[in-house]
């Protein structure tokens, strides 16, 4: 199938020079968050970094309602605290989280963050946070004026799992916000006092004894129920991230998971009475998805997922997938990741966002593994089990130490920007993004309200990072700050379809996205030149559709859910 | 139901055929080894011409083409590029099969074809080209089924001894190993439970146009295959840098240097065919298998 984007000839300028540079203002801006892995059962110890590599992430809200995006990063081991950063409005961030009382959640006994997303679950017009961990979920009612209150028990989450994505969404439409959380590892490890070595996957390929992914249904009142099995979304697939939103079209929220060591998922919400795993062309790709991301692509209006996966010269080539989205017309996902787009080396989060405002979405790739000895790789070593019988590599005793060599270490992070019919071209060392640390999370967010998107990304055992992005100035730009009444109040998957110069951009209020992080909520579409917007028609998860007829351009817009 | 007799008086190259298949089809239905069947036709379509047409040209008759499905198979399932990549199965047919004509001493190649595509591309396209890295998962049976047909297989073709002689030396060769790097031996032994080794031992190293005359020599061959490999994977233990592009693929590299020096010390000492069919060796046409 051929797929003509029509916006194939830039906004302006030549085509070759980005429009747009990064710069590191991590320190700059007063964010010095340095994430630490997790700390294990002596038994691991022989690939202790290889099991540890998780947990570095980022997620962004709003979460005083000053207008300015705050960001919450995770840490994981025990005894080092979380921090939530402020935004001053001023361009500088200050960490409230110990006085906030989201800091200090890694505790022996409870476990350690490995991510968090935010919502607000009861509607009271505060961002509420649940932090998903290897251990026990944890849900943190925002009271206001920069307070948490810790109501895990009451809302029914208690619930130990080894979990590396969450998302929230309202499955059935009520205007509550209900959670799905992604299973890593079974819920029966505890990974500091291991009864049994036999935790790893039992294939690279075709694993199913991961842990199970659970749905919790919002039952109002401040409390949630396990609704996993009823509504038939308990993969036991290695799932390390899910995205939701409507791809096929009917209304209702699905669920997109990508699954390390096997193939992504498409469970279709059959009218919020259950889902249906659905054979949509993913089944057959079996590989090591890592992160779930959404966006337009291509301009159609449509929501397509682009899914990060693993490459290594002469060992692997699992190419990222760019899953084009023709679920209305075939039933399907067209796979047309190819070049620089499928190949980023052994690849995390990513998201897709426009980052010089010139109506088409880039690509923002966060990559690396271990970085450990620079002239020792673990890839020799791992492939002596890799294609073997997953019996033997179930054991983690079965595997080779890795010692202090790397794999897949010292990755620089990706940008590609989409050239239309061209294709896509990686601008990252031109654009200033040089960094080599092993990436996890990535967040967009116009963190100075200055109508661009910058780019934080966090980063395994290493310093967070963020990226002020500077847009060559011409290019014109729109948001939408979306409010529900009858829908969830944070608005948390609303659709806004964007027609601008005769083309259209699709864009869905961020339930957590991309792998362990979470976008700003507030939704931003780049119009290049024009600063001409023909309509923005809001699809609110309640069913109703409103439209806002040319809405100025170069500001953010706030609006109310409509009653009816 | 075949009875032994009739199974004698078969062309082996049928029953070897009918083992890659079998791998084919079952990696295929319950795995989805191949990654596309496109894939599968570039290889098979591109052995299958070379060999029509070089076979045409250079020794004026149509070639049987047995022995270039065998080797499109196993270059089908062997190679792992990008997803978008076709040129890798496409070349890798014609070296494999070209190399047969060229690469070639008194009627006797060198190099087993698909041993010598697939290294070349590994040596020369590591930025495109990786190998076999997939698994039969945690499915026992589907390994027992393969190496119950393979031995049988083996056994027909009298090369029973090739695969046996390499196995032991190979599992002997990974406890030296781990004792030296003090690393678990399950990892070790590991790889023979993979279907890369499979193909290995069964289509590669056994290969009667490529092996040398006598039974005791290509014992000895195999077990000096298995003896360079393990040098290569205790080098990738130690990380000895300069032989990293060995890393991904040991077998298959060491027969690629073995394979060729044992021919050539075998061909000077045989200096010709007739001595080489007095040592009990079934010559096969004039075709390998893969």
């Amino acid at each position: 199938m051929i797929v003509l984007n029509r916006r194939g000839q830039r906004a302006g300028g030549d085509p070759a020079v980005p429009a747009f540079h990064f710069t590191d203002v991590t320190a700059q801006v007063g964010i010095n968050f340095v994430h630490h892995g997790p700390t294990l059962d002596p038994k691991l110890d022989n690939i202790a970094p290889l099991v540890g590599a998780l947990g570095a992430s980022v997620s962004v809200a709003d979460v005083n309602n000053d207008g300015w995006p705050d960001l919450y990063f995770t840490n994981s081991r025990f005894g080092y605290p979380n921090a939530l950063f402020v935004n001053r409005g001023n361009g500088t961030f200050e960490d409230v989280a110990a006085a906030a009382g989201v800091a200090d959640v890694n505790r022996p006994g409870d476990g350690v963050s490995m991510g968090a997303v935010w919502g607000d679950f009861d509607n009271d017009g505060l961002e509420d946070l649940l932090i998903y961990k290897w251990g026990d979920l944890q849900l943190f009612k925002n009271l206001g004026n920069l307070h948490f209150q810790d109501v895990t028990a009451s809302a029914g989450l208690r619930q130990w799992m080894n979990a590396n994505g969450a998302v929230w969404v309202d499955y059935d439409r009520d205007g509550l916000l209900d959670l799905y959380v992604a299973g890593y590892y079974r819920s029966d490890i505890d990974l500091w006092h291991l009864k049994t070595t036999r935790i790893m996957e039992n294939s690279f390929e075709f694993a199913t004894n991961g842990g199970k992914n659970r749905l919790f249904h919002n039952l109002g009142g401040g409390r949630f129920e396990d609704v996993t099995d009823q509504m038939g979304v308990g993969s036991t697939r290695w799932t390390l991230a899910v995205a939701a939103a409507d791809f096929n079209g009917d209304g209702w929220p699905d669920l997109f998971l990508a699954n390390d060591y096997g193939p992504e998922e498409l469970y279709l919400n059959d009218h919020g009475k259950r889902f249906v795993l659905s054979r949509v062309g993913l089944e057959s790709d079996s590989k090591s998805g890592m992160s779930a991301t959404l966006g337009d692509v291509l301009n159609r209006g449509r929501v397509d997922a682009f899914v990060t996966n693993i490459s290594e010269r002469g060992y692997l080539f699992h190419g990222n997938n760019l899953r084009l989205n023709f679920l209305p017309e075939l039933g399907r996902f067209q796979q047309a990741a190819e070049g620089v787009l499928a190949d980023a080396g052994w690849a995390w989060g990513a998201q897709l966002g426009d980052l010089d405002n010139d109506g088409r979405n880039e690509l923002f790739i966060a990559n690396g593994y271990v970085s450990g000895d620079r002239n020792r790789s673990y890839w020799y070593a791992m492939s002596k089990i890799a294609g073997a019988n997953g019996n033997l590599f179930e054991d983690a005793r079965t595997w080779p130490a890795i010692g202090t060599a790397s794999l897949s270490g010292y990755e620089r992070s990706r940008v590609l920007v989409n050239r239309g019919l061209a294709g896509w071209s990686d601008v990252a060392a031109q654009v200033g993004v040089t960094d080599e640390y092993d990436g996890r999370a990535v967040a967009l967010v116009d963190l100075f309200n200055r109508g661009v998107l910058d780019v934080v990304v966090a980063n395994q055992q290493q310093p967070a990072l963020v990226y002020k992005n500077s847009v060559t100035p011409g290019n014109h730009w729109i948001g939408f700050k979306l409010v529900g009444t009858r829908s969830n109040r944070s608005a948390i998957g609303a659709e806004l379809l964007l027609v601008a110069g005769g083309t259209r951009q699709l864009e869905v209020v961020d339930g957590g996205s991309g792998f362990a992080s979470q976008n700003d909520r507030r939704l931003h579409f780049g119009l290049g030149r024009s600063a001409q917007v023909d309509s923005a028609v809001i699809h609110w998860p309640s069913g109703t559709v409103q439209t806002l007829g040319h809405p100025a351009a170069d500001r953010v817009h706030v609006v109310t859910e409509p009653a009816r | 139901m075949s009875s032994p007799s009739l199974l004698a008086s078969l062309d082996p190259r049928y029953p070897v055929s009918f083992l890659i298949t079998l791998i084919l089809v079952l990696g295929e239905a319950r795995y989805g080894i191949l990654g596309g069947y496109d894939r599968l036709v570039a290889a098979l379509g591109v052995s299958t011409a070379t060999e029509l047409v070089l076979s045409r040209w250079l020794r004026g008759r149509l070639a049987n083409l047995l022995s270039a499905y065998v080797t499109g198979i196993s270059l089908a399932l062997l190679i792992k590029p990008p997803a978008t990549l076709l040129w890798p199965f496409a070349l890798g047919g014609f070296l494999a099969i070209a190399s047969k004509y060229v690469l070639e001493v008194r009627g006797r190649h060198l190099w087993n074809p698909s041993n010598f595509a697939i290294s070349v591309l590994q040596l020369l396209a590591p930025g495109s080209v990786a190998i076999l890295s997939r698994q039969w998962g945690n499915d026992l049976a589907t390994n027992a089924v393969i190496w119950c047909f393979g031995l049988l297989i083996a056994s027909r073709v009298r090369m029973l001894h090739v695969t046996l002689a390499y196995v032991a030396c190979f599992v002997a060769l990974a406890g030296v190993r781990s004792m030296i790097t003090g690393g678990p031996l399950l990892a070790e032994v590991a790889p023979l439970t993979g279907p890369m080794y499979q193909l290995f031992v069964f289509f590669m190293i056994t290969d009667p146009k490529t092996t040398v005359s006598s039974v005791r020599g290509r014992v000895i061959v195999a077990a000096a295959v298995a003896l360079v490999e393990a040098g290569i994977r205790l080098a990738g233990d130690f990380h000895v840098g300069a032989l990293a592009p060995l890393y991904p693929a040991p077998p298959i590299l060491a027969l690629a240097i073995v394979g060729p020096l044992a021919n050539a010390i075998d061909l000077y000492r045989t200096p010709s065919p007739e001595g080489r069919r007095g040592r009990g060796v079934r010559i096969i046409d004039s075709t390998s298998t893969p």
